[in-house]
């Protein structure tokens, strides 16, 4: 089909430009940062981040116009079958949009008065963002293939920002050379797959198995794309057993970049994994889901296990998002019981819903690390948080909070999160993995008391001055009431998500 | 037992009895940090009002009604199928009551010793939070709501073991709390698995009232009882039932005196009442199968906590084992299935947080006189302060369940109401009321009877403000030891429409009373 098309066949796709918008604006955003940033001085008083936020708020809001439109009318596609016009990229497309608004202001109290102030970490933010929403939007897997590396091309850079530490340069380059070897064997899948599929396009890829006779596929190639975009995407995801570089650039990167990464980072490649999977590859769900049950049971076993062992925070939480990952392939595995069908069951949405409050929660928490840690000049050690409520009650409480959520305690949005994928594995009669999930979530608890105890209970060991900045304040405390009202209230979500499960191909 | 209303009432009693210590900690931490001495009022102030509804509807209950009453129901989370849906019968009824009375006597009546004014701010919003959580386990009838409580109170009361408790408190608090929610976590997986099962078999939608689930729906046996572990997994580390009692005596020894009394009040009657209410309720046939293995853990918590009890150099320890033997007959007697075995277990949940308490109060006096706990270096303190050694004994008598004090109500009729069916852990169990005697009488030797040495000798007597704390629970004591009636009545219709529904799902026959030896072989 291909071969044959020549350049007169080709007539240009229509483009949906007000579908687009979500896009458009923060790529853009990111256009102007770069080049009126470049040829005016310095801005004032956070200028840069307030844009930034702004760009990604007004795209937020243009993707819920977008949502209303969807689901007034009906999922379909964009440019061509390249992007997917559905609730799923939308939501996903919020959560990063958040998440950024909320990194930005963090990164203006981290930035401002210092020598890497400036428009570039800000517009590398932007792109990423719009990377990570086209990794949730994408419809064919080259274009996924894309927002990946604009994603991560992003991430590099920002996580080598900090110039004045050599371990942020070497988280960068860390996250460099093993974010390019995921990326060799993501492409190498879709290689794959496009040899034995005949399309990169998701649609025509379910399309060509739903069509062929079982004889004429070449079920060796699928299965062996399949396994290799399982190891790509299993990579970003920070999975075990390819998490190994997590706590090193989580660590390494600046606590800021961290926030980034945790949030934006994991909802581009944990969407990503669900479109390959759920929505591309439903016909070979049987193969592909016991892969993702063992990748969950270890990354919950393994990363709650070695979080508990660390003595600085943001290992301490590196680990414990490879725990969170654990449970998010809970989510990807309890969809894949019944994925493609009608019937689909709640697993899909319980991971989008999922990955919509942990980016919120993992922002207010490192934007709390971010402050603490700046105050004993960039180290992260958990003594540094030794008797913090007595020194900021109020950051304290807010960490509490946070701490007490990704515990999964009633009351937050943490609770939420949780139930929503245990209950979905356990529809499914997952009932291993859930229990495992709740158990590896309780050896996890351990590690969230430790830091608690530190703050609460421990007499503070220095009095070095924490300074809370005002736009970080900001952040922090939408976190918490976001944590705090999704977790009293959360019908109004669950509702509004519960049309995700219908993805457009 | 469907949940018919006892008073159709326009009044959310049951929601209030949440919101008001809710509300209430919350005003005390948006408090102004300058004006520490107003926490101390609001918490009072919260309290009282709540232990005031519960006492209105103690008096209220209707006995003639034996399933649930105030009832009060809203949606919640209507897309998975939760609802607000609060409701007491004759068996949470007297905890709700222990657990209105037990809060305002704790936070007026227990100095926290902070040396510090600031720090009585979060001390009594956690209390506060503490209370809300335990009042909306007692009454919920919603599984996802009743998780929602008992996983919450196990925040505020680990600030309360890690921030005011002893030298070992962040050991205990940190044990207290991973104990717990690893019984949690089998019971969020169970509660999760009997809604879909029950959609699946029969019922046809997900619904986590329980009410719903016990009338609608159908478990197959094996089913069932999987079930019925998971939830039972999560109240036998709570009650705690040997061999899952390990955090029990270091929580309660590390625990500040409020936090001892709170945590053995009423804390530990969640898992007990749990087993009643979401066991025996929920999976009759599971609980009737399994229950040979609880009678056996029971009877060897009884015995095994009365040996380790005599064995403890510390006071408020031997305290703290003594719970574990006295929960144990309390399990003891929910798993004989006789209508008066279940009874005097659910009087005795509230007379083992009477007396039990109590101890936990006096133990902290002597600690706050001599600055320790050790036997050893306490005796002759009767001859010092007579009427504290006096309201001691009283206590220590009705622990140990003389007659006429409220521990021989229950520990009867637990025995006797378990003979029928449960004969042989009987006459176990029955050496553990000797054994009580033992470590209780012998500990009160030590500490109270001879001359007491020179540090001993300046013992300060009970003062007037301690003694207005440690007089309502003396009342309670007498009260309930010689006129049980009132709580018999109330407990009792609640407790034969359990028995039946226990008869109904199973091969268990209800003894019927007969003159002794008629039917023995």
């Amino acid at each position: 089909m291909i071969a044959q098309s020549t350049i007169a066949d080709y007539v240009a796709p229509g483009v949906d430009w007000f579908a687009l918008s979500p896009y458009l604006v923060p790529a853009a955003g990111a256009l102007v940062l770069m080049v009126v940033g470049a040829l005016t001085p310095t801005w004032p008083r956070g200028l840069y981040a307030a844009f930034t936020a702004a760009c990604a708020v007004g795209a937020g809001v243009l993707s819920l116009f977008v949502w209303d439109d969807i689901t007034d009318g009906a999922p379909g596609t964009l440019v061509a079958g390249a992007l997917s016009h559905d609730t799923f990229a939308h939501l996903v497309a919020l959560t990063v949009l958040v998440a950024t608004a909320l990194v930005a202001l963090v990164t203006d109290g981290t930035l401002r008065g210092t020598s890497g102030d400036g428009p570039e970490m800000y517009a590398l933010m932007l792109v990423a963002a719009v990377g990570a929403m086209v990794m949730g939007a994408a419809n064919d897997l080259i274009v996924l293939f894309l927002g990946l590396e604009t994603l991560s091309l992003a991430l590099y850079v920002m996580a080598a920002s900090d110039r004045r530490r050599t371990a942020s340069g070497e988280a960068g380059l860390k996250y460099f050379v093993l974010g390019g070897f995921a990326s060799a064997f993501l492409l190498y899948g879709i290689a794959l797959l496009y040899g034995a599929a005949r399309s990169t396009n998701i649609g025509e890829i379910v399309e060509y198995f739903q069509t062929s006779v079982p004889t004429e596929r070449n079920d060796a190639l699928v299965l062996a794309g399949v396994a290799l975009l399982v190891v790509g995407l299993g990579f970003k995801v920070a999975a075990v057993p390819f998490h190994v570089w997590s706590p090193d650039v989580y660590q390494g990167a600046p606590s800021n970049v961290t926030a980034f990464m945790a949030s934006v980072g994991k909802a581009g490649a944990v969407a990503a994994m669900a479109r390959v999977l759920i929505v591309a590859l439903p016909f070979h769900r049987d193969d592909w889901r016991p892969v993702i049950w063992v990748l969950a049971v270890a990354s919950l076993v393994v990363g709650s296990l070695l979080a508990v062992v660390q003595t600085d925070v943001k290992r301490m939480l590196a680990y414990s998002s490879v725990s969170h990952a654990g449970f998010l392939l809970v989510g990807i595995e309890a969809a894949g019981h019944r994925a493609g069908e009608d019937a689909a069951g709640s697993g899909l949405q319980s991971v989008l819903v999922y990955l919509a409050l942990y980016g919120v929660l993992v922002v207010g928490s490192f934007g709390v690390i971010t402050v603490v840690s700046a105050a004993r000049g960039g180290s992260s050690d958990l003594a540094s948080f030794d008797g913090l409520a007595q020194r900021r009650p109020v950051l304290a409480l807010a960490m509490t909070v946070f701490l007490l959520a990704q515990a999964g305690v009633p009351l937050t949005s943490g609770f939420v999160a949780k139930w929503g994928v245990i209950q979905a594995a356990v529809d499914e009669r997952s009932y291993a993995v859930a229990i495992i999930a709740m158990v590896a979530a309780v050896i996890a608890a351990f590690l969230y008391l430790r830091i608690m105890v530190s703050m609460w209970l421990k007499p503070a060991d220095n009095d070095d001055a924490v300074a809370v900045p005002g736009l970080t304040a900001v952040a922090v405390g939408i976190a918490v009431a976001v944590t705090i009202a999704v977790g009293v209230y959360p019908q109004w979500l669950l509702d509004a998500t519960d049309v995700v499960s219908q993805y457009a191909r | 037992m469907v949940a018919a209303t006892g008073s159709a009432l326009a009044f959310p009693l049951l929601s209030m009895l949440v919101f008001i210590p809710a509300v209430g900690a919350l005003a005390v931490t948006l408090m102004p940090r300058r004006r520490p001495e107003y926490a101390k009022l609001t918490a009072a102030v919260a309290s009282v009002a709540t232990g005031a509804l519960t006492v209105w509807a103690t008096q209220a209950f209707d006995t003639a009604d034996d399933g649930f009453q105030f009832v009060s129901r809203h949606p919640w989370i209507e897309a998975w199928g939760i609802s607000w849906h609060l409701g007491v019968d004759g068996i949470s009824l007297f905890l709700v009551l222990l657990t209105g009375l037990l809060f305002p006597l704790a936070i007026l009546g227990i100095d926290p010793h902070n040396d510090d004014p600031a720090r009585d701010k979060p001390y009594f919003a956690w209390l506060l939070l503490l209370e809300a959580g335990v009042m909306g386990s007692f009454i919920s009838l919603d599984l996802f709501l009743f998780f929602v409580f008992f996983e919450i109170v196990l925040v505020p009361m680990y600030f309360l073991i890690g921030g005011w408790g002893y030298e070992g408190r962040v050991y205990a608090a940190t044990k207290f709390f991973l104990y717990t929610m690893v019984g949690s976590a089998f019971m969020l997986v169970s509660i999760l698995a009997t809604v879909f099962i029950a959609r699946n078999n029969g019922l046809g939608y997900v619904t986590f009232d329980l009410v719903e689930l016990a009338n609608e729906a159908e478990f197959a046996a094996s089913t069932g009882r999987w079930l019925f572990f998971g939830f039972a997994v999560a109240f036998a580390v709570k009650v705690p039932v040997f061999p899952l009692h390990t955090w029990l005596p270091d929580a309660h020894t590390q625990a500040p005196t409020a936090g001892s009394v709170v945590l053995a009040g009423v804390m530990l009657k969640l898992g007990t009442y749990g087993m009643l209410r979401f066991g025996l309720y929920l999976f009759p046939e599971a609980a009737y199968w399994s229950r040979y293995l609880w009678l056996t853990l029971a009877t060897i918590g009884i015995i095994y906590g009365a040996i380790a009890a005599t064995m403890q150099k510390d006071l408020k320890r031997l305290v703290a084992y003594s719970s574990v033997a006295h929960l144990g007959f309390i399990v003891l007697g929910t798993f004989a299935f006789t209508t008066q075995a279940i009874t005097g277990s659910v009087i005795q949940m509230v007379n083992h947080g009477v007396s039990t308490g109590a101890l936990f109060l006096m133990v902290g006096m002597i600690y706050e006189r001599r600055h320790t706990r050790q036997i050893a270096e306490l005796n002759g303190i009767q001859k010092v302060a007579p009427i504290f050694a006096a309201a001691f004994m009283v206590v220590m008598l009705s622990s140990i369940g003389v007659p006429g004090l409220n521990g021989f109500v229950g520990e009867f009729l637990v025995l006797i109401g378990s003979f029928a069916t449960a004969r042989w852990w009987v006459v176990i169990a029955a050496t553990g009321v000797i054994l009580a005697a033992l470590y209780l009488l012998w500990a009160y030797q030590r500490v109270f009877h001879g001359e007491p040495d020179e540090e001993n000798a300046t013992f300060r007597e009970l003062r007037w403000g301690e003694a207005m704390v440690i007089l309502p629970f003396l009342a309670a004591i007498f009260f309930a030891g010689l006129y049980p009636k009132p709580m018999l009545d109330r407990i009792e219709p609640a407790v034969d429409a359990l028995v039946e529904r226990v008869a109904e799902h199973t091969d268990f026959e209800i003894p019927t009373p007969t003159i002794a030896g008629e039917d023995d072989r």
